[in-house]
């Protein structure tokens, strides 16, 4: 009997090793820098929150915002997607930004690596387009401002 | 005869075993369960402050004032929220989509039969204080803010239009076909029922008046006044105490927050 479990139970530590292993490499193809260059988050160290955090929380902390926003109209707070938008935009060599949701862009590279589906597109604007109001900016945006990125 | 067990005795290994699975499990397991402890520290959407019900924002439109041909309201309603962007499915005749296109605001001429007297007004949401459309919403889509303001949360709506239905003055629109170059500002897409939210941004950035309004009174004409209706000083307020003014649909008891004067 116990000369039996023995070998077991080493296959089975063996087994679990192994499975920690595999899942430390799946950790590490995270590691994959999505960024693109010539956005403004390249030039940063962190997004408004720590890297990981937000690769692993970015879409409950866009919820959590949209809902603040739409339902009780609290903006101009940390968390926003015209924000992420604005700072993950890269340019072309026109200096046009360039769709977030394109192929091999921030939002969609690290997507289809994922397999998730990202619906946000669907509705809102994928680069920046029309200054959002702020308080800084004391009003509205004159119309040719609001036509430059069509 | 009673039967004697064996006595059991520990198995030495076996308790090995298990505390081994527990420490590699723990190893593994424990770098996520401390990240999310940390995770949890960074506070959300604690800045802004949430809209109450010390404010409700109405329109008086005095259609006196209010100009046959003049568009300068829907014009600048347009512009601001990217209606002026839309553009006609290739299929669709032009008849189609005078009918079928988003519109948050339009003129309309109300014509008395027995005077023949004629009156233009801007109509659009009237921000019901007891909307049908929110009555009818099957998800909770359609809702009145804290401040009156009646807005579509685009991110429930189902697109099944009761409330477009369910609206005495028609002022709702769908959106038929994908939207592609919307403004960062006013989110557009196939699938959902939008409408006049009073410039919401606006209101959130505490900015004075709506765009229609600033139009109207860019233009010299003043025909329409934005304000709180809860402040008594207001420039709304004040107005709606000095003249006569009536809601569209008196009879159906919506309390809304436009109102017209010289009907």
């Amino acid at each position: 009997m116990v000369s039996g479990l023995i070998p077991t139970r080493a296959g089975l530590i063996l087994l679990g090793l192994c499975c920690a292993l595999v899942a430390q490499c799946v950790l590490a193809g995270d590691g994959q820098c999505y960024v693109r260059p010539g956005s403004r988050a390249a030039a940063l160290d962190d997004c408004v929150a720590p890297t990981a955090f937000m690769r692993r929380n970015h879409m409950e902390l866009i919820k959590h915002q949209r809902d603040a926003t739409v339902h009780q109209g609290i903006r101009g707070t940390r968390d926003s997607l015209a924000g992420c938008i604005d700072c993950h935009v890269s340019r072309a060599a026109d200096g046009q930004p360039v769709a977030v949701n394109e192929k091999h862009q921030f939002c969609s590279a690290c997507h289809a690596f994922a397999a998730v589906k990202v619906d946000c597109f669907d509705c809102h604007a994928a680069v920046p387009r029309g200054a959002p109001l702020s308080e800084a900016a004391g009003g509205m945006p004159e119309n040719d401002l609001r036509r430059t990125n069509q | 005869m009673k039967q004697q067990h064996p006595e059991e005795t520990i198995d030495q290994g076996r308790r090995a075993w298990f505390g081994l699975a527990a420490g590699v499990t723990a190893a593994v397991a424990a770098p996520g369960v401390v990240l999310h402890l940390a995770d949890a520290a960074p506070a959300v959407g604690t800045e802004g402050v949430p809209v109450t019900a010390a404010a409700r924002w109405g329109l008086l439109i005095d259609t006196n004032k209010c100009l046959e041909g003049c568009r300068d309201c829907v014009d600048a309603c347009a512009r601001e929220n990217g209606l002026d962007r839309q553009t006609k499915p290739a299929a669709q005749s032009s008849a189609a989509w005078a009918d079928q296109r988003a519109v948050w605001l339009r003129k309309a001429k109300l014509a008395d039969n027995l005077t023949g007297r004629v009156t233009n007004l801007p109509l659009m949401c009237q921000h019901c204080e007891h909307p049908p459309c929110v009555d009818v919403c099957p998800t909770g889509a359609s809702f009145k803010r804290a401040d009156g303001i009646v807005v579509v949360d685009r991110h429930v709506c189902i697109g099944c239009r009761y409330c477009m239905m369910a609206c005495p003055y028609q002022a709702r629109s769908f959106i038929h076909e994908a939207v592609h170059d919307q403004l960062t500002g006013v989110p557009r897409g196939k699938g959902c029922v939008e409408s006049c939210n009073l410039c919401v941004s606006r209101r959130d950035h505490g900015l004075a008046s709506t765009a229609c309004v600033d139009a109207c009174t860019a233009a010299g004409h003043g025909a329409i006044v934005f304000g709180d209706m809860k402040d008594p000083a207001s420039p709304i307020s004040l107005a709606l105490k000095a003249m006569s003014s009536r809601q569209l649909r008196e009879d159906l008891a919506l309390n809304t927050g436009v109102r017209y004067a010289g009907l």
